[in-house]
């Protein structure tokens, strides 16, 4: 089926695979949000083994969900790979070590002989929290800001930033996308402990944490995306290949793909009006709909980042050697195979969703955590 | 393409690619290993009703998930260290390479990670057989997993299944299911996997012999010993069987590799094995004298390699200086033809640079002649540094890795076959000096399966892709003071929660079964 498909409509697929997976990644960072917050929403040692414990049972799907994100990214578009991750180096490094911490934080924190003690791997998980969602933010802000690197006839990068990746962090836009990826998960954590714990204090902390983060998110938030609008974008010249800047590029991209700019507004919607049925309803559900909301509006930033003939990896320095998703993809065979292979995400989907709602039927409880085999 | 090498770069990259794939290796294999024989004993609980096969299910199941949890933080690393450190190889390759481990990402890795938790935490949440069926979910998950990577990791040894294209400057794949089912993939997987279930069951005699030792647990450490026996049998008898298959293969896609492991030089016709041998100094064994003792089986190499006693076995001499009598290029003569394909290239690249569409199409057709690829392109990786010695492999390193693993791998097959043979009599707990033994053996047990990836990798220098594409060319050009640093900070982060997780390992263990997890 996918055979008869062209080399085009592979890639455009596969970036919108992509933009499944980075969607749902953003989302899973509640996760990483949670991290942050530890010590603001659990005032005792109880209530923050609650809380690690709530986390610790899905931090898994976030780390798997990234690795899987440069996995498929690395199939589909190895240019991509190969320039960024190269490039972009130290950017990329400290994602990968804060994710290194953080993968033995949980089963390491509360175990006899752990030789750090408790509070680093609390840190470690701090660290994850906070360096994981800014970077990784400030890392997708690129997609539309660009970077500084020059391929030659190879198709070999050079990386001209001076920093090798941590000069993303220098700009206004790229920053203001990092610190509302922060803000939002730690508005996501607020949401999912208000539904998966059962204790009254953590409600009514969580609560508050929904409040103090939502401001500075739809502050940053707002900011990237009003100020996107109008921003020169890297547009493509479908017949020749040729990179050029357009004058409002994304915001076009939104008039002409009107799906597309549904799915954001649907997606903020939802984000808002979760948050609101916590902060004004007291609603333990606010998880439920800012929680997919978050994955359409990130889904729909995706999308204008690499369809409708954009560059989604572009290059300041050297115009031309910016990424798209026609001259960074696989060849057309592997795309063609990696289809099939796609098509087990819906079954993977259904899986993760069977056990989550096995998993979450009961809230977590303090007799749970006394009792339990197995605690983090 | 390489304009001057910096060679330090090249070392630090590779230093810190050996780095992490060492340590990520130091907690794989008894996760592959251990989750079988926890989905066994479970399986047995759930049968039987028996309370003790719980408890004992609960205490492997709080060792492996100890274990797990620092196996997932090295392997993130791998996966993007083949971005960040050897981009020139995930563009040149990404089109083959990439596949395998977006596979195991969206196949494997999520069957682990959501099972996992239904394993360590569903047990007063699902049924006991959604729990069974998950644990047994976690064990293939794992495996999968493996199996996905071993295949790039044959692909990289002996690549099939795709075609250079000039346009991308790349290679491309031309048929997935050559790439899955390469028989060096195949072979690769299967020595894994055993070999790690070999260890894990080391591992878990060692540690229930340790409880017979001191009189506790007994009843749960000879369940344990039993499970792990048997099951360790049968896993170093596959592991020998398809080391000989894995042997079989790089005799025919990496016969220099072969001819390192056995420190052979010169090569002969009804070769020899080195059972055990000391080697020369290398100027000695250039000259011809190649170990300072040995011991050695007539013609078992020739046989193992080929199945015929009397078959020729090329040595590392036979390589470097070509031996025309045997069909074999010099180094020298490869280095020229390599040399040939790049410039090819590199007209190709000029021409299109230059608008020259009548040269560009036709130099483009070069790349799609048979005997173009056959004669040149098979020799690409050749043609970025001049110097023949830079094409043989660590022979000390690669020979001492592979006799360590073989003469382990068979002393664990008696191991375990002493062990059945004692428990079968029941008298297991009277042998104090195989139980005293048994602990020790974990470490060995890490050490063969280190080695046995040192002879993998190490005897394929300095190939990233076989023939195609050497380390120098691979590599992100990075100041190498930066991998450096990376180095440092990998090495010590690694070291750290190694010692954390071997000493809550340690403690997890003296605790036993009875005093795990919470206050139930």
């Amino acid at each position: 089926m996918f055979e008869s498909l062209s080399h085009l409509a592979l890639q455009q697929y596969w970036w919108i695979i992509i933009s499944v997976l980075g969607s749902i990644l953003v989302f899973l960072m509640f996760v990483q949000g949670g991290q942050t917050l530890i010590r603001h929403l659990g005032k005792n040692d109880l209530e923050r083994t609650m809380l690690v414990n709530s986390l610790g049972r899905k931090w898994e799907f976030t780390f798997t969900t990234l690795v899987t994100f440069g996995g498929a990214l690395f199939a589909s578009f190895p240019l991509f790979y190969a320039s960024s991750f190269g490039g972009a180096y130290w950017v990329w490094i400290l994602i990968l070590f804060a994710f290194v911490i953080q993968a033995v934080s949980y089963e390491f924190r509360s175990k006899a002989g752990n030789f750090l003690g408790k509070n680093t791997y609390e840190a470690f998980l701090f660290i994850n929290g906070l360096f994981g969602t800014v970077l990784i933010g400030t890392a997708v802000g690129t997609f539309f800001t660009g970077s500084q690197f020059t391929l030659n006839e190879m198709n070999q990068v050079t990386w001209d930033g001076p920093a090798r990746g941590l000069e993303a962090v220098l700009n206004i836009q790229n920053l203001a996308l990092g610190l509302s990826v922060f803000f939002l998960a730690r508005v996501l954590a607020s949401l999912y402990f208000m539904n998966n714990i059962d204790e009254s204090t953590i409600l009514t902390r969580s609560k508050r944490h929904v409040l103090i983060n939502a401001i500075p998110f739809l502050v940053f938030f707002l900011f990237f995306l009003i100020r996107l609008m109008f921003l020169d974008g890297f547009a493509v010249n479908p017949d020749t290949g040729e990179v050029f800047m357009e004058k409002g590029k994304y915001f076009h991209n939104f008039m002409e793909m009107p799906v597309v700019l549904a799915l954001l507004l649907i997606g903020v919607v939802g984000v808002l009006y979760g948050m609101g049925a916590a902060v004004l309803a007291s609603k333990t559900n606010g998880i439920w709909f800012a929680g997919p909301g978050t994955i359409l509006t990130v889904f729909s930033l995706f999308l204008i980042a690499g369809l409708n003939n954009t560059s989604f990896y572009p290059s300041t320095s050297s115009l031309q050697s910016s990424l798209t998703i026609v001259n960074a993809s696989s060849s057309k065979f592997t795309l063609t195979a990696m289809s099939y292979v796609s098509l087990l995400v819906p079954f993977v989907i259904a899986y993760i969703w069977y056990t989550w709602r096995a998993m979450n039927k009961k809230k977590l409880t303090r007799d749970e955590i006394t009792t339990e085999d197995h605690v983090y | 393409m390489i304009q001057s090498i910096d060679w330090s770069l090249v070392d630090w990259s590779r230093a810190q690619f050996a780095l992490t794939a060492m340590y990520h290796w130091l907690f794989v294999p008894l996760t592959l290993g251990i989750t079988w024989m926890i989905a066994m004993m479970e399986t047995i609980y759930v049968r039987t009703g028996d309370p003790e096969w719980k408890k004992l299910t609960q205490f492997w199941m709080k060792l492996f998930g100890i274990n797990f949890a620092i196996g997932v933080a090295t392997g993130i690393i791998m996966e993007f260290e083949f971005g960040t450190n050897w981009s020139n190889y995930s563009w040149f390759v990404g089109d083959i390479f990439g596949a395998p481990l977006a596979i195991e990402g969206i196949m494997a890795f999520f069957m682990e990670s959501t099972f996992i938790a239904i394993m360590f935490f569903g047990w007063n949440k699902v049924s006991k057989k959604f729990h069974l069926v998950s644990t047994w979910l976690v064990a293939i998950g794992a495996n999968l997993s493996a199996l996905w990577i071993l295949v790039a990791n044959a692909w990289m040894q002996s690549p099939v299944g795709t075609s250079f294209n000039p346009e991308t400057a790349r290679n491309e794949m031309t048929n997935f299911w050559d790439v899955l089912f390469s028989p060096v993939a195949i072979n690769k997987f299967l020595h894994t996997i055993t070999s790690g279930m070999v260890l894990a069951a080391i591992f878990v005699i060692g540690v229930s012999a340790w409880f017979l030792l001191r009189k506790r647990e007994t009843r749960l450490a000879l369940r344990s010993i039993t499970i792990a026996a048997i099951f360790g049998l049968l896993s170093s008898v596959f592991v020998a069987l398809s080391g000989d298959g894995s042997a079989k293969q790089i005799a025919k896609v990496q016969p220099l590799k072969l001819a390192a492991m056995e420190g052979l030089y010169d090569g002969t016709e009804g070769a020899g094995l080195v059972a055990i041998g000391i080697l020369n100094s290398k100027e000695k064994r250039e000259s011809g004298d190649v170990f300072a003792v040995k011991l050695e089986m007539p013609k078992l190499l020739s046989w193992m390699a080929y199945g015929d006693p009397d078959q020729f076995v090329a040595g590392i001499n036979d390589f470097k200086n070509g031996n025309p009598g045997q069909g074999i290029l010099s180094t020298g003569e490869k280095i020229q033809r390599g040399k040939v394909a790049r410039g090819t290239l590199t007209e190709y690249k000029n021409a299109r640079a230059a608008g020259n569409i009548v040269k560009s199409d036709s130099l483009k057709l070069v790349f799609k002649d048979q005997v173009f690829l056959d004669t040149y392109f098979k020799y690409f990786g050749y043609g970025f540094v001049d110097d023949v010695n830079y094409y043989i492999p660590n022979v000390p390193l690669t020979f001492y890795s592979f006799h360590i693993m073989v003469i382990l791998g068979f002393g664990f097959m008696v191991f375990f076959a002493l062990i059945l043979f004692f428990q079968a009599r029941g008298e297991l707990p009277q042998r104090k000096f195989w139980l005293r033994i048994a602990p020790w053996l974990i470490p060995l047990a890490y050490i063969a399966s280190q080695s046995g990836w040192i002879v993998a990798e190490v005897g394929r220098q300095p190939w990233t892709i076989q023939d195609l594409l050497p380390t120098v060319a691979a590599v992100t050009k990075i100041d190498a003071g930066a991998v450096m640093v990376t180095f440092a900070l990998f090495a010590v982060t690694f070291t750290v929660l190694a010692i954390a997780e071997v000493s809550i390992m340690l403690k997890a263990i003296k605790n036993g079964p009875k005093n795990h997890g919470g206050t139930k």
